[in-house]
């Protein structure tokens, strides 16, 4: 793909070129070349462990203004259900919902609530048992891009089924075309998000050919304009507030299985858990689970690298939310949930492919060749994984030298071995003196070559 | 170290009880045939082996080495260990038998799934054991050229 488009992107200015990215990056998708970090954007999963590494916080993420607004007619904001636990003063949703609209949005549709649609499409897709076990959930987009390249043979273990920020923006719009009348292009709808794979999600989407959001805007971003409105919401009234506990759960990890309620269902949170586990998959193992949630970040979204609370107080925050809000008072009832699930309207129109970026040759043998050198460099370099060679670790340079990046004098440890043997090499010059100079004849009498001086 | 034909070999060194490196030897040996291109099911099946060969060398064996070999031809993998051998191996390879130690059971290992698992991902295999000695196990995975290379 030669326009892959990222949401994490470097700001050049304040990037001072130190290794830390590169050795988190649990993709190995970043290097150090001149000075500057350089993504490798083939390989990135905008899962955004670099922003949350970086100490000079030289990695963005590349989300939408508010300005993006005037845009469209009519505006609908879609809070993710993370989002409700980053204030930590406010414990009323619907306060925060009204603070949201008052930022310039005509409609507020919470995802949480496609969450309920969701997790009730999944259950009953579970039910069917008519699946390869475990299904996997397809809410996390950096755990899909991690499969596409990883993992691809478990791609076809993905739910079949939207993410609830795609069914909200799908639902949110056209409920918005009944209502008002305004047709549908005119209609913006803005996902408040916890990540930056989203972004990337909405511009290239993994399930459907065109996303129905029309721009991401990052929880970082607004956050502060939040608190200000909050403070001019008086009371609680209005009734914005449709989505319960189910689908507001699905902001910390365990909710979304919970939600989804099969008796039978894995939590997994952090890329490295999820390699682990999908190794397992892939050796056959886990068959006796039904459902695997997997989020690429620990604790879930509300461990996102866009939020800005500190993800064990979101978690009580929004655990505290949900109690207060029952499941049994939920908006959809059971007639219509059976309805979104009989039409195809939230089903993935497309399949998630796989993207095979490790490959080292297209033809295998040339590839065997390529990899006895890599084996070989490998070997050659100091095994320090210190990461100054601006590779995250020796293995990577030597894959680096093979593909043509780098060279092995990248290696501080090389580059003072060749130092040293060039030094040793310059001082043995350097004692030698010509014959016509040299004072004294070796103890022996014999030149280096074993003559005698005398038959020279 | 590029003269003569193509070829690439991995070798693991697996102990006794040593259950991590069943894990680590399958992810490395994936990784390596993903980088060389072939067939997610071949890059997957082999991973396979490797894991189970090592298990059992892990479980039953005292120590055992693995050597992953690839050739643009086929995958082979060569297990061999010093252990108390097989002595019927026609039983051994049926689905559910094991004679894995009760504590082995107690940590989800040892199901006697193993070399029945080996069977199916390979095209295929020869085992050797000599009772009190050790066992050689040697699985194959043929690369029909156009198919299993991306």
């Amino acid at each position: 793909m030669a326009n892959y488009f990222h949401s994490v992107t470097l700001d050049e200015e304040k990037c001072l070129g130190c290794t830390n990215c590169i050795k988190r990056c649990p993709v190995e998708a970043i290097r150090v070349h001149q000075g500057k970090a350089k993504i490798i954007e083939e390989r990135c999963i905008d899962c955004g462990e670099c922003i949350r590494s970086c100490p000079n916080h030289a990695k963005v993420a590349v989300t939408d203004a508010l300005e993006r607004l005037a845009a469209f007619e009519y505006r609908i904001v879609l809070p993710a259900p993370s989002f409700f636990a980053q204030i930590r003063e406010e414990k009323d949703i619907e306060r925060i919902l009204q603070a949201l609209l008052n930022l310039g949005f005509d409609e507020v549709y919470e995802v949480a609530l496609a969450a309920e649609v969701v997790s009730y499409m999944v259950g009953k897709y579970l039910a069917t048992n008519n699946y390869k076990k475990p299904l996997i959930s397809s809410a996390c987009p950096a755990i899909l891009r991690l499969m596409q390249m990883k993992f691809p043979d478990l791609l076809e273990q993905v739910t079949p089924i939207m993410t609830p920020m795609e069914v909200a923006a799908r639902l949110a719009k056209e409920g918005a075309v009944a209502r008002t009348g305004i047709p549908y292009e005119r209609i913006g709808a803005f996902f408040i998000s916890p990540c930056p794979a989203k972004v990337t999600e909405m511009r290239q989407p993994l399930h459907v050919k065109k996303s129905a959001v029309d721009g991401v805007i990052g929880a970082t971003a607004i956050y502060k304009d939040v608190i200000k409105q909050l403070a001019k919401v008086k009371g609680s009234t209005k009734g914005l507030r449709r989505a319960t506990s189910r689908g507001i759960g699905w902001g910390y990890l365990t909710g979304e299985s919970r939600a989804i309620g099969t008796s039978s269902s894995l939590s997994t949170g952090g890329i490295q858990n999820a390699i682990s586990i999908f190794e397992e998959i892939e050796r056959g193992e886990l068959k006796d689970v039904d459902f695997i949630e997997v989020q690429a970040c620990p604790g879930g979204c509300v461990g996102g690298p866009l939020n800005m609370q500190n993800l064990f107080v979101a978690r009580v925050n929004l655990k505290n939310m949900i109690t207060k809000y029952k499941a049994k008072d939920a908006y959809f009832d059971a007639k219509q949930l059976k309805r979104f699930y009989e039409q195809d309207h939230f089903w993935s129109t497309e399949r998630v492919e796989p993207r095979p970026i490790m490959v080292l040759d297209d033809d295998v043998s040339k590839a065997l060749f390529k990899m006895e050198r890599l084996d070989a460099i490998t070997a050659s370099l100091p095994g320090l994984d210190c990461g100054a060679c601006g590779s995250p670790n020796c293995r990577a340079l030597a894959e680096d030298i093979i593909r043509g990046s780098a060279f092995d004098t990248d290696c501080v440890i090389k580059l003072r071995e060749r130092v040293k043997t060039l030094a040793e090499e310059i001082l043995d010059l350097a004692r030698k003196l010509p014959q016509t100079m040299a004072k004294e004849q070796p103890a022996t009498g014999k030149n280096d070559d074993g003559k005698d001086f005398s038959s020279a | 170290m590029s003269s003569g034909a193509p070829r690439h070999v991995i070798e693991f060194l697996i102990r006794e009880k040593d259950f991590l490196s069943a894990g680590e030897s399958a992810s490395k040996t994936k990784k390596a045939l993903q980088q060389l291109g072939l067939k997610a099911e071949v890059a997957k099946n082999s991973a396979i082996i490797v894991y189970e060969a090592a298990m059992n060398v892990v479980i039953h064996a005292i120590s055992g080495k693995l050597r992953v070999v690839i050739v643009p031809e086929e995958v082979s993998i060569v297990a061999e260990d010093v252990g108390p051998g097989i002595p019927d191996i026609e039983l051994a390879m049926q689905e559910g038998y094991s004679t894995a130690p009760h504590e082995v059971r107690e940590m989800g290992f040892g199901a006697g799934m193993g070399l029945a698992n080996i069977e199916r991902c390979s095209d295929e295999l020869n085992i050797k054991s000599e009772p009190g000695v050790g066992t050689v196990l040697e699985a194959r995975i043929h690369l029909k050229q156009k198919d299993d290379v991306r």
